[in-house]
């Protein structure tokens, strides 16, 4: 174990599970241990009657009816059976066209590649510089034979939040398929797919306090969308998703998803304040540049970049947080992200952009503590770097004509 | 009224050593592996001890073990993904397989695939001349189970597997029902790739893994964020990641005991039953220790285990997958077994923490059940 943990601040990468909810998980590990589908005795019972009251309170928190709601290992499983699934389902009535937008997860992105890998044609729309989709340009992308489109609720890394109302409305008109990965918005926006004009949507628990491991897709009921399965077996989940339940990771996401729903108001208001905070503590430092949308943004989410300092050394030199730059899933690699590439930023300016995510447990004396270190730090990697010393000297560094040695 | 578990075969109580060292990963240490801060690298070397121990307790390199979220998972991901970047050809699964091979391989016929099923003989052992016919065929993979869920009966995997090789097709097998209960040696069973399951050995539910030889050309079936080495995408599942790998370490340590214990409880209660004058199904054929699959003529195997579970014994007709449906077996019809007789079937399957009394305790209530249910069945005959 490390002497003292870091100030965490990646709550878009996981969560730690709430306490509530590890304690209504643990008696299912251990006395309530039946399998969901054994139906000859009561261990077999209980355990799929708290199966039905998760699924109750995952539908409740998202405005849906609990027959629309199928278990799944993860968003990641989630968004590739609504993509493959319902694209294989309906290719020969609709097409193999598939639209979705350049800055959506990987789990996305790759399983619309996946599609492509197979024969279908894709386009990777390219967001405004702000990280929204102009309704315009998505019109005209769908094309005649478009069976599917895939857009996300809230993006992971900048945490703007696309008007999807809209762009179902479009998709509707146009007879397409509509998914929407909501991983990042369960607990931070409000959703209602009583109303939404969406046909599947993607959810995790580890998001929202809930255990990895677990996720679910709506699938909805009218009218009907209908999928095909990628996981075959015991025919679970009505077909859709066999095998096993993992009761104890599913109680945990009812409950993950009922605390959501009851504290969603309060901790959005006093998460938004410590983002505001932070916000107006670091644009005290020069140069730095928010990056995507500030009013149509999720409360948690502050993506920065510090012009004039390496990524890598601002990363090491600010241990005591924990923050990533890029999504967890891509931060193996050095490559600068793809989404803010996508913004239209330059290299310089996505390598050295940090995203901060508060969460349930961030205290203000965390925020206080981030400023601080990172105006210490900045200032201190600008002292090393000639690039600043130029930029001070009034010389345009876009300008400069570099030799080649 | 406390009930007695005699159902280990579809899951096992988590054991107290594994919860304990889940916990810390649920709460505390709750980073994800993937990220770089030391939240997500504390994550990661759990993850990759968890990795050696489940590569040690089946004799394979952690390089080996890919992490699925179950074994239906692997199990689907071996069909798929081994054969996805291949033309249609063949696929050979026994004819007693879990529905999560049979069923991805049926899946492929649509496209253009020709899946199909592998005889056994009465002892459900698979019938090797069969194999060798099919394999007359061009053949890609085949897949046969190392144990059978309801009969516990074992494959001469290494035998399969010789025979598919010679014959140039990859060969799978789902281990989930020996892992903790028989020596499950991956390079010894010389196949390309194997599944296990957690949560059959005492780990949690939400964690599998599918150990394979790397030279396989394998397809992901889950794409994203390039996990596990490309071939799973999403999260790793830590806690249950974590608890899998004790179980791994537990279930080899505990493996004698196991055998010894289970199989003594077995021998016993199969003593009383054949007294009762019950038909045992595969009982000459090579069966791991725990399990034991039965009928009794003229009763009906669905009636019986509710009547048993009313007295306090959670037993299984069939595997629980299918339990929802009245089927009789599909293993059983394989087997040639008549449906009268297989639409009486009942699987009792033991683990460590069951005692000779409570089999003393099942016999005594066998019997007073099996007496009303004739009296019933006289009556409104």
């Amino acid at each position: 174990m490390s002497e003292r943990q870091p100030i965490y601040l990646d709550y878009s990468a996981t969560t730690p599970v709430d306490q509530r909810v590890a304690d209504k998980m643990i008696p299912f590990i251990t006395e309530h241990f039946g399998n969901p589908a054994s139906r000859s005795h009561p261990f077999g019972w209980t355990a799929e009657k708290a199966v039905e009251i998760a699924r109750e309170e995952v539908a409740k928190l998202v405005g849906a009816d609990p027959r629309e709601i199928v278990w799944t290992s993860g968003a990641t499983e989630s968004n590739n059976l609504a993509i493959k699934g319902a694209a294989n389902f309906y290719a020969s009535s609709k097409g193999k066209h598939i639209l979705t937008i350049a800055t959506e997860h990987k789990a996305v992105i790759d399983a619309v590649r996946e599609l492509e890998r197979v024969g279908f044609t894709a386009t990777y729309l390219q967001p405004e510089p702000d990280g929204l989709v102009d309704l315009a340009k998505f019109k005209a992308a769908i094309q005649p034979d478009t069976v599917l489109a895939s857009v996300m609720l809230v993006n992971n890394e900048i945490g703007v939040i696309q008007d999807i109302e809209a762009i179902g409305n479009i998709c509707r008109e146009n007879g397409v398929i509509f998914h929407v990965d909501a991983a990042q918005a369960t607990g931070k926006v409000a959703i209602n797919l009583e109303k939404l004009p969406v046909d599947l949507m993607s959810f995790s628990a580890h998001k929202t306090y809930g255990p990895k491991g677990v996720g679910a897709l709506y699938v909805r009921r009218k009218p009907r969308i209908r999928i095909e399965a990628q996981m075959h077996g015991g025919g679970h989940e009505r077909g859709m998703r066999s095998g096993t339940l993992a009761t104890h990771q599913i109680v945990g996401m009812g409950e993950a998803f009922r605390i959501a729903r009851e504290e969603m108001e309060f901790e959005n208001a006093r998460i938004r304040k410590l983002r505001d905070k932070l916000l107006h503590g670091l644009q005290t430092i020069e140069e730095t540049y928010v990056n995507g949308d500030l009013d149509h943004r999720i409360p948690h989410n502050l993506n920065i970049s510090f012009n004039y300092v390496e990524g890598e050394s601002l990363i090491m030199a600010i241990k005591d947080i924990a923050v990533s730059s890029g999504s967890a899933c891509t931060s193996a690699s050095l490559e600068p992200s793809y989404v803010l590439r996508a913004l239209g930023r330059n290299d310089e300016l996505a390598h050295s952009s940090i995203r901060f995510s508060i969460g349930r447990f961030t205290t203000e004396a965390d925020v206080d503590y981030t400023i601080e270190l990172l105006k210490n730090k900045v200032s201190k990697l600008r002292e090393l770097s000639p690039l600043w010393d130029m930029f001070k000297d009034g010389i345009d560094i876009s300008k400069v004509q570099w030799a080649a040695h | 009224m406390a009930h007695i578990f005699f159902d280990h075969n579809s899951t096992t109580a988590l054991k107290p050593e594994v919860l304990e060292s889940m916990l810390p990963f649920m709460v505390e240490q709750h980073g994800n592996a993937t990220s770089r801060h030391a939240y997500g690298r504390t994550a990661r070397a759990a993850v990759e001890r968890a990795r050696e121990q489940v590569a040690d307790a089946v004799n394979a390199h952690p390089s080996q073990v890919i992490f699925t979220a179950s074994g239906t998972e692997a199990n689907n991901f071996a069909v798929h993904g081994i054969t996805s970047n291949m033309c249609h050809g063949q696929i050979l699964t026994s004819a007693v397989e879990h529905p999560c091979v049979s069923r991805p391989a049926l899946a492929m016929q649509s496209r253009g695939w020709r899946a199909i099923d592998i005889a056994v003989n009465v002892d459900c052992k698979l019938d090797m001349h069969h194999l060798h016919n099919l394999l007359l065929t061009p053949t890609n993979l085949v897949s046969v189970m190392l144990v059978n869920n309801e009969t516990g009966v074992i494959q001469d995997l290494a035998a399969v597997a010789d025979l598919a090789i010679q014959h140039k097709a990859f060969v799978h097998t789902d281990a989930v029902q020996g892992l903790g209960k028989i020596s499950v040696d991956f390079a010894d069973l010389n196949v390309h790739a194997m599944t296990v399951s957690s949560h059959k050995i005492g780990g949690p539910l939400g964690a599998g893994a599918l150990i394979m030889d790397k030279r396989l050309d394998i397809q992901p079936l889950l794409h994203g964020g390039g996990q596990e080495k490309g071939l799973r995408s999403g999260t790793e599942n830590l806690a249950a990641i974590v608890g899998f790998g004790i179980a791994c370490e537990l279930a080899i340590k505990n493996l004698n005991a196991f055998a010894a214990h289970t199989q003594n409880l077995r021998d016993f209660c199969e003593t009383g039953l054949l007294k009762l004058g019950a038909y045992l199904f595969a009982n000459h054929a090579n069966r791991i220790p725990n399990t034991s699959f039965f009928a009794f003529p003229n009763i009906d195997g669905e009636t019986l285990v509710m009547a048993l579970d009313r007295k306090g014994f959670a037993v299984a007709s069939g595997s629980a997958c299918s339990s929802d449906s009245t089927e009789p077996s599909h293993v059983l019809l394989a087997m040639g077994v008549d449906t009268d007789l297989a639409r009486g079937a009942v699987r009792v399957s033991f683990g460590l923490s069951n005692t000779i009394n409570q089999v003393q305790q099942f016999l005594t209530v066998l019997e007073n059940e099996l007496a009303r249910l004739r009296n019933l069945t006289a009556m409104s005959a």
